[in-house]
């Protein structure tokens, strides 16, 4: 009984003068930290997807404490809701950035661009494109090996079997980028969500001329500058074979979608326009 | 014991099926798209425009820089256009497309048979013509020749080390040249030693060409300074780090050129070229192409002009044959599918191999099974196991200190794993990442 009593107050006294000891070199190499960072991490959605620039949520909440200024930076995935918080934690001004989305610039489709060899190397698209120009004879569209899909963390990717181009998932991506960065053809984009989802862009990233972009893929842009001539806010530019429409100078007027030869101009989640012969295929991707 | 290198390697079927088959001039081709890109360095700059008339031998494209090649006219005719051609990298390049007329020779080219012995050229001439006549790397490197003679300040030269190894299997090209023109190869030998500022030369070839060996070691009695090596059939042996050490036994630092230990080496068709740069003035536009495969019914090693398509040499040694899975421009270990065979030959193809389509099927990707036979295959004592997965997943600092950048890309990684995983792809990969990310800090 007696040892057992002597454990008992050693080990007590012992752990008290610890604690002491403790109590005081914590007080002596205290490192403040801002709490406000607390504060706003929690605000932020821990998604760490990188898609603000840092890496991660921690490393964005200190910067945006850092910071003087933080109407440049923003959340994709928490969007301009996330961002007003964060702002109201920390008393700074932020300006709403409109939400984005990634969009694929692609329309090879197996039917559109046939293919003419087959790959079976690795099966990822850096290296497939390291090595020549794709299946198709198009070099400049997509693989369809899916690197995208594997950088997305979010699931918002995935494959369609029948196309062979990856498909967005428009509830499900926050537009961190990752699959911008991870497309070694640069065939993805940010560009804004649009009213109501609305948007009108150009899917095709093909450089070539037109009449030997046309040859090897039958939705392929021509840089014919019908649509640039047509656009009445001159929100598209033909540059290099290639239209790009600039979507802060869009207002969804579709009148270059009507135009496109090669229907190579998308729009999407508009409603059903009334049937003209013209713009068949339009109709059919927008019900997509 | 035969020398060879001292560190991994393989041994994959030799198949030199056109062994022996003597070298057969082609006709000149209709038309001939010569792509500008056709060397390591920056691409030439193109002299000519459409409509202008041109000789075999014309300068068409200069040297863009230190590394860097002249190109000339594999043809007489009329340039139709310069525009962008797929080639043998895969994807779309500039490229001097010539419709051929006649078959005109600049005049300055000496077209006589006869051998010319007597080198009158200084050293400094003799790099001077090698650059003028775009010489680079035959072996498929396709290096620019006269970059190498330029030995740089502080180094030293002692040894000159001939490439006639041809450790690619199918491949003949080399083999056939050394057995028909191996005078010139002598002579050319002596221009390079001289270029150089050598006393020695080593001609190191492997053992299954027991022929060339007694050919060449006859015919090099009478020159001085010229030793013949029959060197142990081993896959890479080809490779130029691995070839110093197999002839030599000196080992070339991580990250270092052969001028490192005193040695520069040259292929023997590159030496043929050389000689007949120097002594007949000809520039570098035709080339032996060996065109072969198990299906081939006529295998055959072709001297081609350069921007002839590979289709009309597949033809010339009896057709595509049916069920064909790949042509392989260069041999079957450092080669690549190409995706059309409208691809123009340049002057690095050493080969087109036709592969049956039962054969041309990778097997599928199974997982690693640690059994480290890479390791023990990898010539450069790497762990390709590794630098796969570091690849894979893009951890290029550590990919770095794994010695990326040292990959010879000989593919005996690949060839050796049992789980049939595609190493040098990724390692490939990698090592253009890792170079990327060097050359931005060097900046």
């Amino acid at each position: 009984m007696n040892v057992v009593l002597i454990t008992i107050i050693t080990l007590g006294a012992l752990g008290a003068v610890a604690a002491i000891i403790l109590y005081f070199v914590a007080q002596k190499f205290k490192v403040f930290e801002d709490p406000r960072i607390d504060q706003v991490e929690e605000v932020l959605p821990a998604a760490n997807c990188g898609g603000c620039g840092f890496p991660g949520c921690r490393a964005f909440a200190e910067a945006m404490v850092k910071a003087d200024d933080i109407s440049t930076m923003n959340c994709p995935v928490g969007g301009a809701e996330v961002m007003a918080k964060a702002a109201a934690v920390l008393g700074k001004e932020v300006e709403a950035a409109a939400p984005k989305l990634a969009v694929v610039k692609c329309n090879g489709t197996c039917e559109n661009r046939p293919r003419l060899t087959t790959y079976d190397g690795a099966s990822t698209c850096a290296i497939a494109a390291s090595l020549y120009g794709g299946e198709t004879g198009c070099s400049y569209g997509c693989y369809g090996l899916g690197d995208c899909v594997e950088a997305c963390t979010f699931d918002a990717i995935y494959m369609d079997e029948e196309t062979g181009l990856p498909v967005v998932d428009e509830e499900k991506c926050v537009a961190c980028g990752a699959c911008v960065s991870a497309c070694p053809k640069n065939i993805i984009e940010l560009r804004k969500q649009g009213p109501k989802g609305r948007r009108v862009f150009v899917s095709c990233v093909n450089k070539d001329k037109g009449a030997v972009a046309r040859k090897v893929c039958s939705a392929a842009c021509i840089g014919c500058k019908k649509c640039e001539k047509e656009c009445p806010f001159g929100a598209i530019t033909v540059v290099n074979n290639l239209a790009y429409i600039d979507d802060s100078k869009c207002k969804l007027c579709r009148k270059c979608v009507v135009v496109c030869p090669t229907n190579a101009i998308h729009e999407v989640n508009f409603p059903p326009r009334k049937p003209k012969p013209a713009i068949e295929s339009t109709e059919k991707k927008s019900a997509e | 014991m035969l020398k060879t290198f001292s560190l991994g390697g393989v041994h994959p079927a030799e198949n030199k099926l056109s062994a022996g088959q003597k070298i057969e001039v082609l006709p000149v081709p209709e038309q001939v798209s010569v792509p500008i890109a056709q060397h390591i360095g920056a691409p030439s700059e193109p002299l000519v425009k459409k409509g202008d008339t041109v000789k075999v031998g014309q300068l068409i494209a200069k040297s863009a820089g230190f590394v860097s090649a002249n190109i000339h006219s594999p043809v007489s005719g009329i340039v139709q256009k310069i525009d962008d051609v797929l080639d043998a990298s895969g994807y779309k390049r500039k490229a001097i497309i010539i419709k051929t007329e006649g078959d005109e020779w600049d005049e300055s080219i000496d077209r006589s048979p006869a051998l010319n012995k007597t080198i009158v050229a200084s050293p400094e001439e003799i790099v001077k013509k090698v650059g003028a006549a775009g010489i680079v790397g035959l072996g498929g490197a396709t290096f620019p020749a006269h970059v190498k003679l330029s030995v740089p300040p502080g180094k030293k030269c002692d040894v000159l080390i001939l490439n006639g190894v041809e450790c690619e299997p199918y491949l003949t090209s080399d083999h056939q040249l050394m057995m028909e023109k191996g005078e010139e190869i002598m002579v050319g030998t002596q221009i390079l030693m001289k270029g150089l500022g050598v006393d020695r030369a080593i001609i190191g070839i492997e053992n299954n060409k027991k022929d060339a060996i007694e050919h060449l070691t006859n015919l090099a009695k009478d020159y001085s300074g010229i030793e013949i090596q029959p060197l142990k059939v081993q896959y890479p042996q080809g490779g130029e780090k691995q070839l110093i050490d197999a002839c030599i036994g000196r080992q070339i630092p991580s990250g270092k050129l052969p001028i490192e230990v005193g040695a520069v080496v040259q292929n023997v068709g590159t030496t043929f070229a050389v000689y007949e740069a120097v002594q007949k003035n000809k520039p570098l536009f035709e080339r032996v192409v060996t065109v072969t495969g198990k299906s081939v019914s006529k295998p055959s090693n072709f001297l081609t002009r350069v921007g002839t398509p590979i289709s009309t040499l597949i033809e010339a040694a009896g057709g595509l044959p049916e069920g064909t899975g790949k042509v392989i421009g260069g041999g079957p270990m450092m080669g690549k599918a190409l995706s059309s065979i409208e691809v123009p030959v340049t002057k690095g193809s050493s080969g087109v191999l036709v592969v049956p389509e039962a054969e041309s099927k990778r097997s599928e990707v199974q997982n690693c099974i640690r059994c480290s036979k890479c390791v023990s295959a990898c010539p450069m004592g790497l762990s390709p196991y590794l630098l796969m997965t570091l690849s894979n997943k893009a951890m290029w600092d550590r990919a770095e200190e794994g010695k990326i950048m040292d990959c010879i890309e000989c593919g005996s990684c690949s060839f050796t794993c049992p789980s049939s995983r595609p190493l040098l792809d990724y390692i490939r990969f990698g090592k253009g990442k890792v170079g990327q990310i060097i050359r931005g800090r060097n900046k």
